[in-house]
């Protein structure tokens, strides 16, 4: 009975293990257009923010944070810190517990995975630059 | 002598049963399968996957489970088939979405620009047709005019290349907008 009972758990071991490495995250099941930012968040001890462009653009046109808030079209280009947000600039201007939730919920911006950096996913240029270092790297492994 | 030979067919059967499991999801997750269908793409299931499992939000952070799924966001809006699979001017056009056009004010409306520009390219592909009135709907003149794009016929060198790189068009399409390989929706006018 025990050496059924052990068999048994070996199976289950090997089998649940094989399931959990081919569950494992990929980042290519990240959405079109979400935005991970992590200028300073690394270094400060919080996890990269992650934007979600699709969550937004269902609420907003795109001028209203890439006009009128000042957003430039360039992932991590706008140097935003929580000081500037605090004092209501770049996503302190709706997250102020009015328009949209405050800043004490820190973990619904700060979630992503620690020490991701800053990209927006499935970007063009994103995936050319990532060929081109892999090129880069490949053709160093042959010298 | 008779728990052994009680015991070794459990074990071979186990060892069957890890195998059978094995060939199943590998075959199914197409991980090592050279023939498989569809090899390289994306499956459908995995498609605008729910926070915690994309890859990008860390699952051990509570903030990634109060997070809404894209799925159950984009359940009642047109699909497209590609970029976020939702087909955005759409779903504005048949009112299922009203995103505002100022912070504050709901009933603000946006500007929109009713103006067509035909773009005759080198080469086979069809000409493009840039819709300023799908643009306008989502954006200011400012956004694109005059840093982006200056606002003179002929004025604007634009080109394949520099797009892929980001540039032109590139700044929003291949980043947020429909990517760069939905090639038929700006090349849309036959020669």
């Amino acid at each position: 009975m025990k050496n059924r009972l052990s068999t048994f758990t070996c199976v289950m071991i090997v089998g649940i293990t094989a399931i959990a490495i081919n569950a494992l995250p990929d980042r290519a099941k990240a959405e079109y257009g979400d935005v991970v930012i992590n200028e300073y968040s690394d270094d400060a001890g919080m996890r990269p923010v992650v934007f979600p462009h699709w969550f937004h653009r269902i609420r907003f046109r795109c001028k209203v944070c890439h006009g009128d808030l000042g957003f430039a079209f360039d992932a991590g280009g706008n140097d935003i810190d929580m000081v500037k947000i605090i004092d209501g600039q770049y996503c302190g201007a709706c997250h102020d517990g009015d328009v949209a939730w405050s800043i004490e919920n820190c973990e619904l911006c700060h979630s992503g995975q620690p020490n991701t950096p800053t990209q927006v996913h499935h970007s063009t240029v994103q995936q050319l630059l990532n060929n081109m270092q892999d090129a880069a790297q490949d053709d160093e492994g042959d010298e | 002598m008779v728990k052994r030979n009680f015991a070794w067919p459990l074990v071979a059967a186990g060892l069957f049963l890890a195998c059978v499991g094995f060939v199943v999801m590998h075959v199914a997750l197409a991980d090592d399968n050279p023939n498989a269908f569809n090899r390289l793409l994306k499956p459908v299931s995995e498609r605008n996957a729910p926070p915690e499992s994309d890859g990008i939000h860390d699952p051990a952070a509570d903030g990634t489970l109060m997070l809404q799924s894209p799925k159950e966001a984009f359940e009642s809006l047109p699909r497209s088939r590609s970029g976020n699979y939702v087909d955005w001017n759409a779903a504005i056009d048949q009112k299922l979405i009203a995103p505002r056009s100022d912070i504050h004010n709901p009933e603000a409306t946006a500007i929109v620009l009713d103006l067509n520009i035909v773009r005759q390219v080198k080469g086979s592909m069809p000409d493009v047709v840039y819709p300023h009135k799908q643009h306008t709907q989502w954006l200011d003149c400012a956004n694109c005019h005059p840093a982006i794009f200056i606002p003179m016929k002929g004025a604007n060198q634009i080109s394949m290349a520099g797009i892929l790189l980001g540039e032109k068009c590139g700044v929003c399409h291949g980043k947020v907008a429909f990517p760069l390989y939905d090639c038929a929706r700006c090349h849309s006018k036959p020669k």
